[in-house]
């Protein structure tokens, strides 16, 4: 799981650009000023490249937060 | 990191587009434009990435896009905020999620002609209600359709999609060629190239109204930005050569200009012969082209007369061959055909030459090409350096289409018989007595020819070439090309003189040209050699093997009388004089290089 979340925090990181950025299971779109719609799906394909998966529509519109992205893609990896 | 915007382009480009604007504007001299995007489906990340492909090509844009699939009200009813921006280039994002109403089965022939009427009208609207920024349009043509619900139906009868499709398309590049400022960006080649499987998301489409995937982003913001560049003058205008594992296989120095891989006799050959003719082909419309070579300049210009070679000595504007180092020598060319330094993509197989020459020269594109030769053209192509929207020669050429097509028009009624047929091919054959560029290849063909292969011998290299160099053989190699390329070498006799006549050791072919009266023109070589030889009778043996069934009548064929036979095995004899007719009527044939 912690795994998951590194490989994570590696992608927000390049895609906000800050080296720094630490994120956690409770990490929203609130807690990063430049998460927004079109931001999330680069995160979304992001993810989906790296683990060679791809959500669901259903799931698409579910991940609201970090917590639930590792759940789904621990689910749909393993 | 830049690299990233090379073909092939990668795929973190979107994640890691951050950081590759930030170097990019590293850069301190851009050229500034203002491009709107007017999309049909959602477009931020197709602008994000059309961003760095544009920086990378020195063009700093600022953008405007329209809101959510209003393409057609902002050109139609304007928009100040457009008005306000002053557009130097407005870029059309539609796709095939646009078109309004595709055909149904009910509909009639002329239904559907009203509906592909109504298409392009909407599509004319749009392009003239722009005209008043008189900037240019760049407008996606379509990409075919994921499913077809009439299968392969589909393609050809007027219900199906992906007719209606090409039918669009094909009314699009119509109107392109009449509306001087419009410009199609080929999504319909952009998509087939991805394979549309990988084109297509329908999550991104349902959830975000993204018409493509984000893997298709790059590629279609990459040509959008090389639309742009040519647009503005900026596409790159000469193609500099190295010339050993480049434009041949092996080392001139070294190998000689009988042991350099050109041609068609090898598929390493094959392959540098086709980069070659890509060389050509740019050079035809209007790139220039150059050689920068570690070499003796007598060596590397050798190396062009091989009979082979597509590029010839004089189609190259600057050659520097020779051992200074090949930045310098870049530089120079650059000076000579007077042309910025930024105009010049140079190619060379050799990793350390690339890397000094962009380290030295960054302004250069220098193309990761790799060594292997068959992955060349595709660094050149699919990085669009030479993309240009016009073609000079056009309008010169414009009364020969016409007359071809006439030509053309009149050809699809003919071919009663399969005589006219091979008149059709345009057939040129050049047969002589070998000489030594051709030994090797000569060689391989006797070893393993089995089929037309009238006596099956085979030679050693030494002594096909004691055959050649004797007085009491005659030796013939055939070549033939046709109107679709060059054949190669194809076609091998050797037959020895003795007690005055003339006794075939030797005769084969290879099967990829049978039934092309080759075999015919060999024959009628051979007779002109005996003639010229004061020889008037020629002896064929045909001796089976469990191949060679398929000549085992050919003497006979010819006309000869049989003298002996053995079990399967015969001999045979033709008298010939100076009245001898000739067999082949449809080759033109042509004497070797040997004269």
């Amino acid at each position: 799981m912690s795994n998951i979340k590194d490989k994570i925090q590696e992608i927000f990181r390049d895609i906000f650009d800050e080296e720094e950025l630490v994120i956690s299971e409770e990490t929203t779109a609130d807690d990063i000023e430049e998460w927004d719609s079109l931001n999330h799906i680069n995160i979304i394909s992001a993810i989906e490249k790296e683990y060679k998966i791809k959500f669901a529509l259903g799931e698409l519109q579910a991940m609201k937060d970090v917590g639930e992205m590792i759940h789904l893609i621990s689910v749909k990896s393993s | 990191m830049l690299e990233m915007l090379n073909y092939p382009f990668d795929n973190n480009i979107l994640v890691k587009k951050k950081k590759l604007k930030k170097l990019l504007l590293k850069k301190s001299k851009f050229l500034e434009k203002n491009i709107a995007i007017l999309g049909g489906s959602t477009t931020s990340e197709v602008r994000n990435i059309l961003e760095l492909f544009l920086l990378k090509n020195g063009i700093k844009p600022n953008f405007y896009e329209s809101e959510y699939n209003k393409f057609y009200e902002d050109a139609l009813f304007g928009s100040d905020a457009l008005e306000a921006f002053k557009p130097d280039v407005i870029y059309i994002h539609t796709s095939n999620v646009n078109v309004i109403k595709y055909p149904e089965i009910s509909h009639t022939r002329q239904d559907i002609d009203t509906l592909l009427e109504n298409e392009c009208n909407r599509f004319e609207q749009v392009w003239s209600g722009l005209q008043k920024y008189s900037c240019a349009i760049i407008q996606n043509n379509f990409e075919l359709p994921l499913e077809r619900n009439l299968g392969n139906l589909d393609f050809y009868n007027e219900h199906g999609k992906v007719n209606f499709i090409h039918r669009l398309n094909q009314k699009f590049s119509v109107s392109a060629e009449k509306i001087k400022n419009l410009y199609i960006n080929d999504i319909n080649y952009q998509s087939s190239l991805l394979g549309l499987e990988k084109w297509y998301s329908r999550e991104y489409w349902y959830g975000y109204k993204y018409a493509l995937s984000f893997d298709a982003i790059p590629l279609v913001a990459h040509n959008v930005a090389q639309i742009i560049n040519a647009i503005f003058g900026q596409s790159k205008k000469c193609l500099v050569l190295d010339l050993d594992n480049t434009c041949w296989g092996g080392v001139i120095g070294d190998d000689g200009l009988n042991g350099i891989q050109i041609g068609t006799e090898t598929a390493i050959a094959e392959a540098y012969s086709a980069f070659q003719q890509y060389a050509k082909d740019l050079k035809s419309r209007g790139i220039t082209l150059a050689v920068s070579s570690k070499n003796d300049h007598a060596n590397a210009e050798e190396g062009f007369l091989h009979p082979d070679s597509v590029l010839k000595y004089k189609d190259f504007t600057a050659f520097k061959a020779n051992w200074e180092p090949k930045f310098s020598n870049i530089l120079d060319i650059a000076k000579e055909i007077n042309i910025g330094i930024d105009s010049l993509v140079f190619v060379d197989d050799n990793p350390a030459e690339r890397e000094i020459v962009s380290m030295q020269v960054p302004m250069i594109c220098v193309p990761n090409v790799g060594s292997n030769i068959s992955e060349y053209i595709c660094h050149i192509d699919k990085n669009g350096y030479f993309e240009t929207v016009s073609l000079l020669v056009d309008d010169a050429n414009r009364n020969k289409y016409y007359e071809d097509n006439k030509t053309r028009a009149d050809e699809e009624a003919k071919f009663q018989d399969y005589g006219s047929f091979l008149d059709s091919l345009n057939m040129r054959a050049e047969i002589s007595t070998f000489i030594p560029i051709y030994m090797d290849r000569i060689t391989q063909l006797i070893n393993k020819t089995n089929q037309f292969n009238l006596t099956t011998k085979r030679y050693t290299f030494g002594e096909v070439e004691g055959a050649a160099n004797s007085e009491n053989y005659i030796t013939l190699y055939g070549k033939l090309e046709d109107k679709f390329g060059d054949n190669g070498l194809i076609a091998i006799i050797i037959a020895e003189i003795k007690e005055q006549m003339c006794h075939i050791d030797l005769w084969l072919m290879s099967c990829r040209v049978l039934k092309r009266d080759m075999e015919q023109a060999m024959l009628d070589a051979l007779v002109e050699e005996c003639l010229a030889k004061g020889i008037y009778t020629i002896r064929g043996y045909y001796y089976k093997s469990a191949k060679n069934a398929m000549v085992s009548k050919l003497y006979e064929k010819f006309g000869f009388t049989l003298l002996e036979q053995s079990g399967d095995d015969t001999v045979w004899e033709l008298k010939i004089s100076a009245a001898y007719k000739e067999q082949n009527k449809h080759i033109k044939r042509e004497r070797g290089l040997d004269e």
